[in-house]
């Protein structure tokens, strides 16, 4: 049987959805209450992020072409879920993500020019976890849920306030580690939010082939408080957060949000999607855009839309002269880094193999 | 008063656990029970169930959850239960715990220790006799501890749970009910464990470590009433090889036999023979040889005799390297 022709079945738990495609605003008696801080100033700050959001990502796969960097794995479609989740967390929350996370990172206050940084090759990670509160992104699916568990144990431990966020896709949920994660979380009741954003594709691979009941109604089996939410809808996406986060700092132990999206772009700039999945497909997505629902949202309650848009052109057009200009001139890392770090404390043979290198070029430095 | 290794090894967590209120310990049955070989015995009524954690049955879990504690400030410290259960925490350990310092580009260390008891020798059923440290000792990013003796149990346990690297620290599990009188010392600060010369000797080299240490003690009495000096050298640290001790004692010698329980292709052993090669070419009498597990799976129990190099394959060894020695000596005289 082709994966193509695959279904989810039917699930247990309601998607939760506060703004339909229209913009329009949808009563959602459980999750409401976690919307009553939210100003029109704050929804506007979100249309900017996701409008700089989604031109970092269009620079981006740009700079890729003109090989300027390495790969870059888009996350056009996604915006709504990474900072409706994201702006819902407290700086000190600490943050698991995976590779795909441009827009958590970035709204924590990483530079655009530091998170490409890492898919140009220049480093290995484009921040400061200790900074900005998020580790090192992750590239082996999964791999971080444990470290999510691992965090939240921690702060169980020593009785922390803070609530440790695992982020990562549909495809992970079929990885040990991420049931593991669940487990250990489960087990010590530890502050952990399982973020999973369901974009429906695992590279080529469609998501009931990763899970044939719905990905929400799993985690609930591990004992997770869990909500399912349209992922394109911000509002939803900020509620069931903030239902989470709220959870865990009361103490109630892990929860799970499974956030629907859709991946609009390819998996990488090395992919091409129409080997797999129909236009028709994309097309019905399209119309399910983050932006535009927020947008349409912002018009039903009368504001200001098109200055807010234009504040968000703005942002975005100086992110992104900003970014081309830091990429285009980015020096090389110093060869002394290819040993640097690699272990914390004294390494003899790794300062030998360094030195013995440096002679090495050394010896070519001295011209004719 | 004479103390066990098992001994050593539980008042070495106790007192890092006492040193350090960030120390924790993780695995499978370590806290209530004490663990499978009762290394933790009374740690955890003694320090509370969340400082000696008792953890669901799952490797990469315990591995994985130590990486974010160690992000959250921890020192944990992991037990997997048996050698042969490495392997499902194998991606936590290579391309995570190895690789946050250097992926960090220095902005998270990773001060784990991994607990593994490992080696063959007491009759067990697969995946209960192996020695995986070759793996370990390839990854960039971890240090690889093995103590032989009572004392060095006690004290580098204590080395590698103070590193701020990760350490993967093989505990020679046959050799846990070794009693020794010796007096348990306390590390240096900052000091790490160097190659130790066991017994000093000048016709050939012999390298172990772990389990095997004791069989070159045992080769080089034997060897002794034959008239033939063995210098028996105990690695202690598999990663970084303290390659400097071991070439001293190979520029006097000129012949060098290392000795380890794991599989011959691609094992420690292959790496000291190279380096030494390189670096003592012109001192060498003959070719360094290897006596190894062979190239199969650690086999039944009833075969492991024949699988682990013992006193009798060590001295064939040892007659291969000296039957040249005597050869060229011979034709010199």
């Amino acid at each position: 049987m082709s994966t193509q022709h695959m279904d989810v079945a039917a699930g247990c738990l309601p998607t939760h959805q506060l703004l339909n495609v229209d913009g329009k605003r949808i009563p959602d008696e459980e999750l409401d209450h976690h919307l009553k801080d939210l100003k029109e100033a704050d929804l506007a700050d979100f249309l900017r992020d996701m409008v700089v959001l989604r031109r970092m990502d269009n620079e981006a796969t740009a700079l890729q072409r003109q090989g300027q960097l390495g790969l870059w794995a888009p996350l056009l479609g996604q915006e709504a879920a990474q900072i409706g989740s994201v702006r819902a967390t407290e700086d000190d929350d600490f943050i698991f993500p995976s590779y795909r996370e441009h827009g958590v990172a970035w709204a924590r206050g990483v530079k655009a020019e530091d998170l490409l940084s890492v898919w140009r090759g220049a480093q290995a990670s484009g921040w400061d976890p200790n900074e900005v509160n998020i580790a090192c992104q992750q590239i082996v699916i999964g791999s971080q849920a444990l470290h999510a568990a691992g965090y939240g144990m921690g702060i169980k431990f020593d009785g922390g306030k803070q609530v440790s966020v695992a982020y990562f896709g549909d495809g992970a949920t079929s990885q040990g580690d991420v049931n593991e994660a669940m487990i250990f979380a489960a087990s010590y009741q530890a502050p952990v939010l399982f973020f999973c954003q369901n974009n429906q594709w695992a590279i080529s691979e469609p998501v009931a082939l990763q899970s044939r009941t719905q990905i929400a109604d799993r985690a609930h089996g591990f004992g997770l408080k869990t909500w399912r939410v349209d992922g394109n809808d911000i509002l939803a996406v900020y509620a069931a957060t903030k239902a989470a986060l709220a959870h865990a700092r009361h103490g109630l132990g892990p929860t799970f949000i499974e956030a629907v999206t859709y991946r609009m772009g390819s998996h990488t700039t090395a992919d091409d999607p129409t080997r797999y999945r129909k236009t028709e497909q994309l097309e019905e997505w399209k119309a399910k855009d983050p932006i535009d629902r927020l947008v349409k949202y912002l018009h039903e309650m009368g504001a200001d839309v098109q200055s807010y848009e234009q504040r968000a052109q703005n942002a975005a057009d100086d992110m992104a002269a900003q970014l081309r200009a830091a990429i285009t001139t980015m020096e090389d890392p110093k060869v002394q880094e290819l040993f640097s770090n690699v272990y914390a404390e004294k390494h003899e043979p790794t300062q030998r193999a360094a030195k013995e290198y440096l002679d090495y070029l050394g010896d070519f430095s001295g011209g004719e | 008063m004479a103390t066990t290794m098992l001994k050593a090894l539980n008042k070495s967590l106790h007192d890092a656990l006492s040193e350090d209120e960030k120390v924790i310990l993780l695995g499978e049955d370590i806290g209530t029970l004490g663990g499978v070989f009762r290394v933790t015995d009374g740690l955890k009524s003694e320090f509370g169930e969340h400082r000696v954690v008792d953890t669901p049955l799952a490797e990469s879990g315990i591995v994985g959850t130590a990486i974010g504690l160690a992000y959250r400030g921890y020192r944990p410290v992991v037990e997997i239960q048996f050698d042969g259960f490495t392997y499902p925490a194998f991606d936590q350990l290579v391309s995570q715990l190895a690789k946050l310092h250097y992926r960090s580009r220095g902005r998270v260390k990773m001060p784990v220790t991994v607990r593994i008891p490992y080696g063959g020798g007491i009759g067990s059923p697969e995946h209960h006799s192996e020695s995986p440290e070759a793996y370990f000792a390839h990854t960039a990013g971890l240090r690889v501890f093995a103590p032989s003796s009572v004392e060095d149990a006690y004290t580098m346990l204590r080395q590698a749970i103070t590193c701020d690297d990760p350490v993967i620290f093989f505990e020679p599990k046959r050799r846990y009910h070794e009693k020794s009188d010796a007096e348990l010392i306390e590390p240096e600060p900052d000091s790490s464990p160097k190659a130790r010369v066991v017994r000093e000797g000048n016709d050939v080299t012999m390298v172990g470590y772990g389990p095997t240490t004791y069989t070159l003690i045992d080769a080089a009495l034997a060897a002794e009433d034959e008239g033939t000096s063995l210098e028996v050298i105990d690695l202690r640290s598999l990663d970084p090889l303290d390659f400097d001790t071991i070439a001293q004692s190979v520029q006097r010698t000129g012949k060098l036999v290392v000795v380890h329980e794991a599989s011959r292709t691609a094992g420690l052993g292959a790496e000291i023979c190279a380096e030494i090669t390189e670096r003592c070419f012109d001192y060498l009498e003959h070719a360094p040889l290897r006596v190894t597990g062979f190239d199969v799976p650690y086999p039944p129990s009833r075969l492991e005799s024949h699988h682990l190099p013992d006193l009798d394959r060590v001295l064939h060894a040892v007659d291969a390297v000296m039957a040249h020695h005597e050869a060229t000596e011979g034709a010199a005289q």
